[in-house]
C-alpha cells in the first residue's frame, strides 16, 4: 500500500549535498576527469555501455564518475538517459567477419587461418599486484609487427564447409525489440540474445557456470573469441543509400558444442553465440553458453529442469536495473504496510496466548 | 584508403572521424554561409548483430548519433549522420558534404578528407600492427624418443 507522506525535504537536500562532497573525496587529491575514466577505466566503461545498452564511451565515463564507481548505478543512469533519445532508425546488422581484430583466439583449432592473436589480454599474467603502477605511469610502447591486411575468417566457417556444424539460417526478418514491446514468452532466440547481451554480467556468468557444472550438461568449446572494431551501416532515407554512421568495438564468442543428434537433428556440432559491446569477453563467453542452454527446445533436447534452460527464469532475472529497482524499493518507506503487519502479529499473539490459557485451564 | 569519390565514402569517413581531428583540419577552411534545413539533433540508432555472425538479426543495443542538414547559399545541400553527441562535429561534417558538391570539392578533398582518411588509416594500422606482434608462433619440441 502506498500513502503519500510529506516531510524530509531538508534532510534529502542535505544528504545530496553531502553525497556530492563524498563523491569528490579529499580535495587535496586531483579530481578525476571524464577523459581519464574513458581511457584508463576502459573495461568498466565497456560494461556500462553493454548493460546500459547504449554505445557512447564519454557518457558511460560520466555515469561512472557520477555513480562514484557503482557500475549498476551508472548503468541505471545510462538507461534513463537512453529513453530521452529519439531513435533515428535501426542499423544494418554488423559484419563481424569484417572486424579489425585486436584479439582472436580459438580453443579448437591451433592452426586456424589468421592465427591465434592474443591482443591486450590479462591471460597468462600472474595476477600479482604490480606496485610499479602505484609509482609511475611511464609505459614503453608496445611492439609492432607486419599487420594483417585481409579480414580474419570465422572458425565456424571451416566446420560449416564439412557440414559438421549446424548452419545458421540467414534472414533479414525484423527482430523483436524488448525495449519497445513488452517481453512475451516463449520468446524467439533473437529476443533471448537481446536480453542476454544487455543482461547483468554477474548473473549471466553464474548461469553459464551452472551449465558447466552439470546443470544442463553442455560441454562447450570456445570455437572462436574475437575482439575488434566493426563499422556500423544504416540506410538513410533522405539520401536513398546506406552510409557508415560510426565504428564500434565489440566482443564476439562462438561456442561449439558436441551434439549426438535428436529426433529432428543429425549428429553434429551446435552453436552458442555471444556478441557484446566493448571488450567484454567474460560476458560474451557467458552469453554464448547460456544461449546454447536455452536452445534445448529447438534442438529437440530434453528439458533437464536446469535453471539455465528455463527461459522465463533467465530472461526475467537477467536485467540488473529491473532487479535492483525492485530490490531497493523495499528500503523506501513502508510505514503503513508495516503498521498493518504489526497489528496482525499482535492480534495473532493475543489469540495464541488466549488459546494457551484456555488449554491450561 | 578509399578514393573519396563517392558520397557514401566521404560521409562514412566523416561519421567515424574523431571530432578533434576534423576540427583541426577544418580550421584552415573558410566557413561558407548556410541556412539550417535541420538543426543538429542528438538521437540513437539501434545496432543489430547476426546470430552466429551470419544468421538472423537481433537487436544488440543503441549507439548515439547526431544528424543535421543544411543548405549553402549557393544551393548545395549537405547532410551529416555522425557517431556521438558532438553538434559542432555534425555541422562540420554537413558543411564538408555540401562543399564536396561544389567547385570547392577538389580543395576540400585534398585539404580535409585525404589527411583525415590518412590519419584514421594510420591509427587503425598501428593497432593492427600491435595485434600482429601478439600472434602466437607455435613450435614443436623434439622428444628424442628414437
Amino acid at each position: 500500500m502506498y500513502v503519500a507522506v510529506k516531510g524530509g525535504e531538508r534532510a534529502i537536500e542535505n544528504a545530496h549535498s553531502w553525497l556530492a562532497e563524498e563523491r569528490r573525496g579529499d580535495p587535496a587529491v586531483a579530481e578525476l576527469t571524464i577523459d581519464q575514466i574513458r581511457e584508463q577505466m576502459k573495461l568498466a566503461v565497456n560494461r556500462v555501455m553493454a548493460e546500459g545498452s547504449l554505445y557512447d564511451p564519454d557518457l558511460a565515463a560520466l555515469a561512472i564518475k557520477q555513480a562514484r564507481g557503482d557500475l549498476i548505478e551508472a548503468i541505471f543512469l545510462i538507461r534513463a538517459y537512453r529513453t530521452t533519445l529519439p531513435r533515428f532508425g535501426a542499423t544494418r546488422a554488423i559484419d563481424t567477419g569484417d572486424m579489425a581484430c585486436i584479439r582472436r583466439i580459438s580453443a579448437t583449432f591451433k592452426d586456424a587461418p589468421g592465427g591465434q592473436v592474443l591482443g591486450p589480454t590479462f591471460d597468462y599474467t600472474h595476477r600479482l599486484l604490480d606496485f610499479k603502477l602505484a609509482a609511475d605511469g611511464e609505459v614503453p610502447p608496445a611492439p609492432q609487427a607486419a599487420p594483417r591486411q585481409e579480414p580474419t575468417p570465422h572458425i565456424t566457417g571451416f566446420l560449416n564447409r564439412e557440414g559438421l556444424i549446424q548452419a545458421e539460417a540467414a534472414s533479414d526478418e525484423t527482430p523483436p525489440d524488448l525495449t519497445r514491446e513488452p517481453m512475451e514468452l516463449p520468446g524467439s532466440r533473437a529476443l533471448r540474445l537481446q536480453a542476454l547481451t544487455r543482461g547483468d554480467e554477474g548473473f549471466v556468468l553464474g548461469m553459464a557456470y551452472s551449465t558447466q557444472r552439470g546443470y544442463a550438461r553442455n560441454h562447450a568449446f570456445v570455437g572462436e573469441l574475437r575482439i575488434g572494431t566493426v563499422a556500423v551501416e544504416m540506410d538513410i532515407p533522405e539520401l536513398g543509400f546506406a552510409i557508415e554512421i560510426g565504428e564500434i568495438e565489440v566482443t564476439e564468442c562462438e561456442t561449439v558444442n558436441q551434439f549426438t543428434g535428436s529426433k529432428t537433428e543429425p549428429p553434429q556440432f551446435t552453436r552458442g553465440y555471444g556478441l557484446v559491446f566493448g571488450q567484454t569477453e567474460r560476458k560474451a563467453i557467458s552469453m554464448a553458453l547460456v544461449d546454447r542452454a536455452l536452445r534445448w527446445r529447438e534442438l529437440g533436447e530434453d528439458d533437464m529442469g536446469a535453471p539455465a534452460q528455463d527461459e522465463e527464469f533467465v530472461l526475467y532475472h537477467s536485467d540488473n536495473i529491473q532487479a535492483t529497482g525492485f530490490l531497493e524499493h523495499i528500503k523506501l518507506p513502508h510505514y503503513v504496510d508495516f503498521q498493518s503487519e504489526l497489528e496482525l502479529v499482535r492480534r495473532l499473539r493475543r489469540e495464541a496466548e488466549g488459546a494457551q490459557q484456555e488449554a491450561a485451564e | 584508403m578509399t578514393e573519396m569519390t563517392a558520397r557514401k565514402d566521404w560521409m562514412s569517413l566523416l561519421a567515424k572521424a574523431p571530432p578533434r581531428a576534423l576540427a583541426v583540419l577544418w580550421e584552415g577552411q573558410d566557413a561558407p554561409d548556410f541556412t539550417w534545413l535541420r538543426a543538429p539533433e542528438i538521437g540513437a540508432a539501434m545496432v543489430r548483430g547476426r546470430m552466429g555472425g551470419t544468421g538472423a538479426p537481433f537487436n544488440m543495443g543503441e549507439m548515439t548519433v547526431t544528424r543535421c542538414s543544411l543548405q549553402l547559399d549557393g544551393g548545395a545541400v549537405g547532410h551529416a549522420y555522425v557517431q556521438g553527441r558532438d553538434k559542432a562535429h555534425a555541422e562540420r561534417a554537413a558543411l564538408v558534404d555540401a562543399l564536396m558538391q561544389t567547385d570547392a570539392a577538389d580543395r576540400v578533398r585534398a585539404e580535409v578528407l585525404e589527411p583525415l582518411s590518412a590519419d584514421m588509416t594510420g591509427r587503425a594500422k598501428a593497432r593492427a600492427a600491435k595485434a600482429a606482434a601478439t600472434k602466437v608462433e607455435f613450435f614443436t619440441l623434439v622428444r628424442g624418443e628414437d
